[in-house]
């Protein structure tokens, strides 16, 4: 695809673009890995602890605390959110904020907070799904797609 | 035991996510979409329980296991309805993570104002 883009660019965009590649900093790759490994790391590790919680102090078995787990980590990320520090926490972790469950809360929450201002119809609701989106999208393609392979095969077989 | 796996593949899915920002150069978006299909395919080839089972919120907390648990809603309602449990079951798993990042996601939208 990148060649595709290349093709349309005159003679002298394609050496800006070669000029411009030169002077990009390196991303420091060692220390992203690193906070994205701890952060996420400690995000799961929260998760676990909420998990044996539930199971030991409000009798939920090992499926079923799977569920208020997600929603307790869910609501502190909209929290941390609102009160605008996940976003700070994310600019240090990078994918280790946003990959965890309330890396998707994070993206709703602050799309909605963020398009308050154009009315709750339109701004809030119409803007909350903007990142989450995708992820919904594929997930439910992917889904629908292997949910139907596997039926069809057991079907057939 | 569960914790020190917890963090380890916890930790691990959100660096693959981070090499995928920053090495394959995907968009954060493109990142999250293709850890949920993957998350959907691993279940679908069966791989993916046996994770859970091992590493416990490590595995179920990464954006990869909303993909598995919309096939495992998916697969649990056609086993009952045939093809049309497909369509039907897709949700059920997965609900109480969406409707609380949706009701939650709302509520801080009414109580808060952007920051900076």
């Amino acid at each position: 695809m990148a060649d595709q883009k290349k093709k349309k660019l005159t003679l002298v965009q394609q050496e800006y673009q070669e000029l411009a590649k030169k002077h990009e900093p390196p991303r420091p790759l060692l220390s992203n890995f690193t906070r994205a490994f701890l952060v996420g790391g400690v995000i799961c590790l929260i998760g676990q602890a909420l998990q044996e919680m539930f199971i030991h102090y409000f009798h939920f078995t090992e499926k079923t605390a799977g569920n208020p787990t997600v929603a307790v980590l869910i609501f502190i990320s909209a929290l941390l959110t609102g009160i605008g520090l996940y976003d700070r926490i994310g600019q240090w972790a990078g994918a280790g904020t946003s990959v965890p469950v309330t890396g998707f809360a994070n993206s709703i929450a602050s799309a909605a907070i963020d398009h308050r201002s154009e009315g709750l119809v339109l701004g809030v609701g119409g803007n909350m799904f903007k990142l989450a989106g995708s992820v919904i999208l594929f997930g439910v393609g992917a889904a629908f797609l292997i949910g139907l392979i596997k039926t069809l095969i057991k079907m057939g077989g | 035991m569960t914790f020190f796996w917890a963090f380890l593949v916890g930790g691990t899915i959100c660096l693959i996510g981070q090499f995928l920002i920053d090495v394959v150069k995907l968009t954060p978006a493109h990142t999250m979409s293709s850890l949920v299909v993957a998350g959907a395919v691993l279940d679908g080839v069966g791989l993916y329980d046996p994770l859970i089972k091992f590493a416990g919120a490590g595995a179920t907390v990464p954006i990869t296991s909303f993909g598995n648990a919309l096939v495992h809603g998916a697969m649990a309602e056609a086993q009952q309805h045939g093809v049309i449990g497909v369509v039907t079951g897709i949700f059920e798993v997965t609900s109480a993570g969406i409707s609380a990042a949706i009701i939650f996601g709302f509520f801080m939208a009414l109580l808060f104002r952007p920051k900076g």
